[in-house]
């Protein structure tokens, strides 16, 4: 009965709101796809801040810290976001330490140049707006009312980063090879972001019937991917992927086949930086243990006082 | 595994005469760090002129069982409503 | 170099080093919350320097604001030595901030008068920002001085190394004088029992000692500095200097 009232208001495009009774599998898979969304934000802050003691100019140097401080802050909203399901910020923190949880593979891909900041905002905030602007209409309130305000910033990451290689693309020779670079080995990954081909991914269904996903995996790359196209044409870039064709019966690009292999061997713990990024998180989390500690007895003090 | 944060409610006024709104939350030890946090958070983009800032734990909701009894009774008083009156043809300001 | 350009870098190199310290905290913060706060200081320590450095350009007519930001060395540098010196642990950065915002908020208070209406808008406009600043690191050292007995130890410790750095931000030498002369620069002699009063009575809340004054750093007026500022001018200039006919 009350799962049957549950799937009538999914159906009628009613958002669930964290009172509402809800399947027990309804739950879980929103937490698990909510912290990792929140994790992959944080974890994101990591490349990117890679090279904001390093950015060429005050103003490139003004943006970037701005995007990445944005990142910190999507990932608030999606752990606030997360919280409304009965569960601590603290537990979801522990499951990415404990490797229970994950986050998105593309941040085990290391920032080897300044033309990395271009490539990621460009293609890795492209691909992640993909996403976003499908999930608003996501069917969990506290999940949706996140991708709206996220998505509202996300748009600013992406200019910047294509602003970037624009820049580059037409600058010196060696600006330009650094970012043809940085195109030919974000390409793949942020394509790769989109997950397994729809035939491969068991969780899809139920996601699906629950309208926490609106659009599947292999719809959503081929969305970002006939949107990428142009845009790498117009400021004369090369995408890597020879099988890269406008197919018109399709009214699509028909693209390469992905290394499915490199997909699950980073998704299953071992990329460049999986180790690296992990560590990191860790280690800040275990370094400022005593200044959460410290604030706590502070404020317990002034109650004490208070009372 | 450390202890958990305290949480907060944030409510944001984005102008001068406008009602606050919910955004969302923050963690926070104390209530001045939950106001900074709340600032640093929900307002870098000019959104705020005035923050408040409740404890999770304080704030007191209504609950989905009760909707029926208390929302629904409502629904049928449309003479709450000005819609519900006809007023005679050519009459103004009423 | 004109005394006011010179007068002109000293505050704009000082926004610049602070604020490259603080986006260090990037992703290394104790908590997202405090993240995001260190960032937003950042932000706007770049923004002040990014305003100074514009004026800057204005005065010495050639060189761009990026251009005096990433094309100068070591010894051409005017930032206080106290600003260079390294995050360390949250009490170290919080220690280091505390003590220079309690001086920036008198030095910005004093500089929106001045007869330079460049300096005086750019002054007020930076003093909104310092106060937050000040506040946010007074209170930060509150909560460590009097949260456990490890946070108060910590910071204590940070005090009584920085404190050698707090000589240098009342000095006048020569350039201070006759921009004070002119009625465009600060005083900052004046500022230093007001500093002291702030001081004093938030190291009392934070139940901290107020280390003895003892040897007293100086030098960063002629461009000499501590061993890290050649670090940090190494990471941050080195595209601009690898490639110097890009335009990023």
């Amino acid at each position: 009965m009350k799962e049957e009232y549950f799937q009538k208001k999914i159906d009628a495009e009613k958002k669930i709101e964290p009172k509402d009774w809800m399947p027990e599998n309804y739950r879980k898979h929103l937490i698990r796809q909510m912290s990792q969304h929140a994790h992959s934000e944080v974890i994101g802050m990591q490349p990117e801040g890679n090279w904001i003691s390093r950015a060429p100019s005050l103003r490139a140097k003004m943006i970037l810290l701005a995007k990445v401080q944005d990142e910190a802050g999507h990932g608030l909203y999606l752990y606030s976001a997360c919280e409304t399901l009965g569960i601590s910020r603290e537990e979801l923190v522990q499951q990415l330490h404990d490797e229970k949880a994950k986050y998105s593979s593309i941040f085990n891909y290391p920032t080897l140049s300044w033309a990395d900041m271009g490539a990621i905002g460009w293609l890795v905030d492209g691909a992640a707006i993909v996403n976003q602007v499908s999930l608003q209409r996501t069917s969990y309130g506290p999940y949706s009312r996140a991708m709206v305000k996220i998505c509202k910033e996300e748009s600013f990451h992406q200019r910047q980063g294509y602003e970037i290689m624009a820049e580059m693309a037409k600058g010196t020779t060696e600006q330009k090879s650094m970012a043809q670079d940085a195109l030919n080995r974000f390409w793949w990954p942020s394509i790769m972001m989109f997950g397994p081909q729809d035939s491969n991914s068991p969780r899809t269904g139920n996601a699906m019937k629950w309208k926490i996903k609106r659009q599947t995996n292999d719809e959503l790359r081929q969305n970002f991917i006939d949107k990428t196209v142009a845009q790498a044409e117009i400021i004369g870039l090369k995408i890597p992927d020879p099988d890269l064709k406008w197919n018109e019966e399709r009214g699509h690009y028909d693209f390469g086949e992905m290394d499915w292999q490199e997909f699950w061997s980073v998704v299953n713990g071992n990329g460049p930086c999986n180790k690296q990024r992990l560590a990191h998180h860790k280690n800040a989390h275990d370094n400022g243990e005593w200044v959460r500690k410290a604030a706590k007895a502070y404020a317990k003090k002034q109650e004490l006082v208070i009372n | 595994m450390a202890e958990n944060a305290t949480v907060w409610e944030v409510f944001i006024q984005s102008k001068n005469g406008l009602a606050h709104k919910h955004v969302g939350n923050v963690h926070a030890a104390d209530k001045i760090m939950a106001l900074d946090n709340a600032r640093e958070l929900y307002t870098r983009r000019n959104e705020g002129s005035c923050i408040w800032v409740v404890k999770a734990s304080e704030i007191v909701s209504s609950e989905t069982e009760d909707s029926e009894a208390f929302f629904d009774p409502s629904n049928d008083k449309m003479y709450r409503h000005p819609t519900f009156y006809t007023m005679p043809e050519g009459s103004k300001h009423i | 170099m004109n005394n006011l350009l010179q007068y002109t870098l000293r505050i704009a190199d000082s926004s610049l080093i602070l604020g490259q310290r603080m986006s260090e905290w990037c992703s290394k913060g104790p908590s997202l919350e405090e993240d995001i706060a260190m960032s937003n200081i950042a932000l706007d320590l770049f923004g002040q320097a990014n305003g100074f450095y514009e004026y800057a350009s204005e005065l010495d007519g050639s060189k761009s604001a990026d251009d005096l930001a990433f094309k100068r060395n070591e010894r051409e540098f005017f930032n206080r030595q106290l600003l260079e010196q390294e995050n360390g642990n949250f009490g170290t950065t919080t220690v280091r901030n505390f003590l220079h915002d309690a001086f920036n908020f008198l030095f910005y208070t004093e500089l929106s008068f001045s007869k330079d209406e460049t300096l005086a808008a750019l002054a007020a406009k930076s003093l909104k920002e310092v106060k937050y600043h000040l506040r946010h690191s007074s209170n930060w050292l509150i909560r460590l001085g009097d949260g456990t007995k490890e946070s108060n130890l910590k910071v204590q410790e940070a005090l009584n190394f920085l404190w050698q750095y707090t000589g240098e931000l009342f000095e006048m030498d020569d350039i201070d004088n006759k921009i004070l002369a002119l009625e465009i620069g600060v005083d900052n002699k004046k500022l230093k029992d007001k500093w002291n009063e702030i001081i004093n009575s938030t190291i009392e809340k934070a139940k901290l000692n107020r280390p003895e004054d003892g040897y007293m750093a100086t030098g960063s007026r002629k461009g000499i500095h501590t061993e890290h500022l050649g670090f940090i001018l190494a990471e941050m200039q080195f595209l601009p200097r690898a490639y110097p006919d890009a335009k990023w």
